[in-house]
């Protein structure tokens, strides 16, 4: 009974990290803008309007769509960099990643230069392609880690490929696959300006209109109205995916070591062809803008690389390419760190309570999980607005401190590391967990013996992506960097809205820049990721 | 060996992130006063004036991004019972009633008003001074209408003429500025009742309308680097300043008669403690040295009387000399309405 007790309490301890972090940066700026919608009035106008949902079921058609796509086109990859092993896949391991950092407006224009009156073909397209990452790391995290020997049996008992897939890894996957597939619908659902710049004047989601209502018509009461639609169909979305996890949830074989990759054998081919042909669509836009980059009205040329030790035409920045590509290293960097501290502490949390006995602690588990995921179904520019009226009541008036950039990155990056971690943590059998236990381990050196060799290679997986994620954010950080420390994506932004060939030059191959040093640090982090499976084998 | 690799990568990473956390705070020198500005997205101002400005005045220039016009009058309003900087630039006429109404300026009389800025005046008050003016203006590539022997247009009537059938693309007033100044514009020419009429016209002549400027310029437009396939672009009066041959010669051009003329003022906020310091810097906003480089750096003209123009300007990008425009109060009760009726023609 004292064991129980120290244990929740140790837990509760472990909480108020992220649930602070929580509360502070996100809950309570969001409920702030809410308010002030609310106390104008006439919520009940808008939300009753037939346009209202007329939006909202477009975002989230357009969103269900890309998830699906994004699902479809992420397993080969997925399958690919968990199981097989060919020459060259360590690329592929980064190429997957590089989407994930482009600013959304050039990725918007490249789209609308391959299709340029595509609708929303290319909205969902575009939205898909952002996120395939999502699904090939974090369901490929898990099948690195999977028993492949279940598999093997059951194809020794006489199933086919596809049968032993069905019946014995995809269940497996599941969880994986779920947290993934919750995460690509938020982040298609919210995403803002691939359909600003592809809807053209046509094509409108919830979260254009919020924007639109909070930036240019200071219409408060219409946007909050609009922000309880998104998050009900946010919690809704999670709560299907919740469900999905729920009921597939089981200790599965994991092991420390990856499970050997090989070569593909015969009807593996077919999925493997089928991964590169979406490398190879991934590539499509990103050849594009790399073509660009080189490409002048008179021919072949370096200039907008050149251009990048320079600061634009006519000073269009305030510190050169390269200043701004080592602003984002520091600012991703500190986003990372503190994004891992609030996430794996939150995930450890979560796991906890649900190994808890009873009923409570679990319910407060599973609230918590989609509590943690609600950042990524809010409107930025919700929070955004919402940490202008309530953030000066904290000491430092934090409103437009550049010290906001890594908290706001991090409310960004949490998520993805939780859903990125969790179904691993969740994984570890307990059994060993309770092994260590009667031998007469404490908790945390269980958690250092167990879980954390255990979940090692997908703590670095997540830190990677995470990284990545912060190098490529956009919103929150285009209002907070000080305007003499703008970091790449920032840089890009400020260099396409100003006319001037060397101006669009320069910003493609910026573009390029934050691809290379995205493919750098990932392969940085992929390194420790090798060098640590082996420290595993002494 | 490839562990003690991994753990110098990961022992640099902390490093890095280290440094970052600690250096946030700034090593702020004793005793200098360090005033707030908060301005728009266009902010580009090179590092050698700000620094210039800090040694004469003695005053340390915090410069916040908050966003185009708009968003920033919105912000303003918003934090006005608290604050976020000290003085504001950026506010433009079309959201100055907004901003006026709400209290977010109080009353400040620069003594460099009276050398141009004041020809823009707008408030009775003093609480806003015009820093520069900006116009948007149809833009059109003269390459494309000399090679094709084809007249060019010139006012907003020829647009709607046959002979430039889908030639035309605009912005989405809704989401972009220069796309609210032309809708603007075209009010202005045609009064309340005949606008809309005006837009059919332009939307059976084949108008394309995208969300923002830089698709419009960027991608659709034949004069800019894009090579785009429409010669005819809503943009500013300065663009082709920044669209020249290899001989010099521009290759665009502002139509003059096209044009909505939108001004940006700035002004000290209310509720700042050291209003002092803040019209300290609206001076400088409206003095010389400040107003000679709104051209070069940030494509707008300035307010202040006898400041060069870059020598490329005179010919590529003359100051419109009658623009229109709407009051301000017009605008602030008209705009929404407008917005709608445009997107129900245009998005339909």
């Amino acid at each position: 009974m004292a064991r129980t007790g120290r244990g929740i309490a140790g837990v509760a301890a472990v909480a108020v990290v992220p649930l602070a972090f929580l509360v502070v940066f996100f809950a309570w700026p969001v409920a702030g803008i809410l308010g002030l919608g609310f106390s104008s009035g006439g919520i009940a106008t808008t939300l009753f309007e037939s346009q209202t949902w007329r939006l909202a079921a477009f975002t989230v058609a357009q969103a269900a769509a890309a998830t699906l796509v994004a699902v479809a086109a992420g397993l080969p990859v997925a399958y690919l960099l968990a199981r097989v092993r060919l020459p060259g896949l360590g690329v592929v391991r980064t190429l997957v990643l590089v989407p994930f950092v482009l600013p959304t407006v050039v990725v918007g224009l490249a789209f609308r230069a391959l299709w340029p009156d595509g609708g929303v073909f290319t909205i969902v397209l575009a939205n898909a392609f952002f996120n395939v990452a999502v699904v090939a790391r974090t369901v490929g995290g898990l099948w690195a880690q999977l028993d492949r020997r279940g598999e093997d049996a059951a194809r020794s008992l006489g199933a086919s490929r596809w049968r032993a897939f069905r019946t014995v890894t995809l269940p497996a996957l599941t969880p994986a696959l779920a947290s993934a597939a919750a995460v690509v619908f938020l982040f298609c659902a919210t995403s803002f300006g691939v359909v600003l710049i592809l809807g053209g004047a046509r094509w409108r989601t919830l979260e254009t209109e919020i924007y639109l209502r909070t930036v240019n018509l200071l219409d408060l009461s219409g946007a909050a109205a609009l922000s309880l639609v998104q998050l009900a169909a946010v919690v809704a979305a999670l709560a299907a995916g919740a469900l999905a996890r729920r009921r597939r949830e089981t200790a599965l074989a994991l092991r420390a070591q990856p499970t050997p990759a090989r070569r593909p054998e015969r009807g593996e081919w077919w999925v493997v062809a089928a991964a590169f042909a979406v490398l190879a669509l991934l590539l499509t836009p990103i050849v594009g803008l790399v073509a660009r980059s080189l490409s002048t009205p008179d021919g072949w040329s370096l200039d907008g690389y050149l251009a990048l030790s320079g600061q634009g035409e006519r000073g269009a920045l305030n510190v050169t390419g390269w200043q701004a590509a080592a602003n984002s290293v520091r600012a991703a960097s500190d986003a990372t760190v503190l994004a891992m501290v609030v996430g794996v502490l939150a995930a450890v949390v979560l796991v906890s309570l649900r190994r808890s006995p009873g009923r409570g602690p679990r319910v407060l588990g599973e609230t918590m999980d989609a509590a943690l995921m609600l950042p990524l179904g809010v409107s930025a520019v919700t929070v955004g607005f919402g940490y202008l009226v309530t953030l000066d009541a904290l000491p430092g008036d934090l409103r437009t401190s550049p010290l906001l950039v890594p908290f706001a990155q991090a409310l960004v990056i949490i998520p993805l590391i939780v859903r990125m971690v969790l179904p691993v943590l969740r994984s570890v059998d307990e059994r060993l967990r309770q092994a260590a236990t009667t031998l007469g381990a404490g908790p945390v050196r269980v958690w250092r013996e167990i879980d954390l060799p255990l979940t090692i290679r997908s703590l670095i997986a997540a830190a990677a992506f995470g990284y990545v994620v912060a190098l490529g954010e956009f919103g929150a950080t285009s209002f907070l960097a000080r305007p003499d420390a703008p970091t790449l994506p920032v840089a890009i932004a400020s260099l396409v809205s100003r006319p001037g060939e060397l101006n669009s030059q320069m910003a493609y191959a910026a573009c390029a820049l934050l691809m290379a040093v995205t493919a750098v640090v990932v392969a940085l982090i992929e390194r420790l990721r090798s060098a640590q499976s082996r420290v595993g084998e002494f | 060996m490839r562990f003690i690799r991994a753990a110098s990568v990961l022992l640099a990473g902390a490093l890095t992130a280290g440094c970052t956390l600690a250096g946030g705070g700034e090593d702020q020198a004793e005793g200098t006063p360090t005033v707030t500005l908060v301005t728009h997205d266009s902010w580009t101002v090179p590092q050698e004036v700000l620094d210039a400005f800090e040694q004469r005045s003695g005053i340390r220039l915090e410069v916040r991004k908050q966003g185009d016009a708009g968003e920033l009058t919105n912000k303003l309003v918003l934090t006005k019972a608290n604050p976020i900087g000290d003085v504001a630039y950026g506010v433009d006429s079309t959201f100055a009633s907004r901003a006026l109404s709400a209290g977010v300026f109080e009353s400040y009389t620069s003594p460099e008003a009276d050398r141009g800025p004041q020809r823009y005046a707008i408030d009775p008050r003093h609480r806003l001074s015009a820093v520069d003016v900006g116009d948007v203006c149809v833009n059109i590539d003269t390459r494309w209408f000399a090679e094709r022997d084809l007249a060019e247009p010139e006012t907003l009537a020829d647009l709607t003429d046959p002979k430039y059938r889908d030639l035309l693309v605009v912005e989405n007033p809704a989401t972009s500025s220069p796309g609210l100044a032309f809708l603007l514009a075209t009010v202005a020419e045609y009064g309340e009742q005949g606008w809309l009429d005006y837009w059919s016209r332009l939307e059976r002549n084949g108008v394309k309308a995208v969300s923002g400027w830089t698709e419009a310029y960027t991608q659709e437009f034949s004069g800019s680097s894009g090579n785009g396939p429409r010669p005819i672009v809503v943009s500013y009066a300065s663009s082709p300043a920044a669209e020249v041959d290899e001989n010099g010669e521009p290759t665009t051009k502002a139509l003059l008669e096209t044009c909505y003329r939108q001004v940006e003022y700035a002004g000290v906020l209310a509720g700042t403690d050291q209003p002092d310091n803040a019209g300290k810097v609206v001076d400088f906003l409206l003095s010389q040295e400040f107003q000679s480089i709104v051209a070069e750096n940030m494509y707008v003209y300035p307010t202040r009387e006898g400041v060069e123009l870059p020598s490329a300007w005179a010919e590529a990008a003359p100051l419109p000399e009658d623009p229109a425009s709407l009051p301000g109060e017009r605008v602030q009760s008209g705009r929404e309405r407008w917005i709608e009726k445009w997107r129900a023609l245009v998005e339909g």
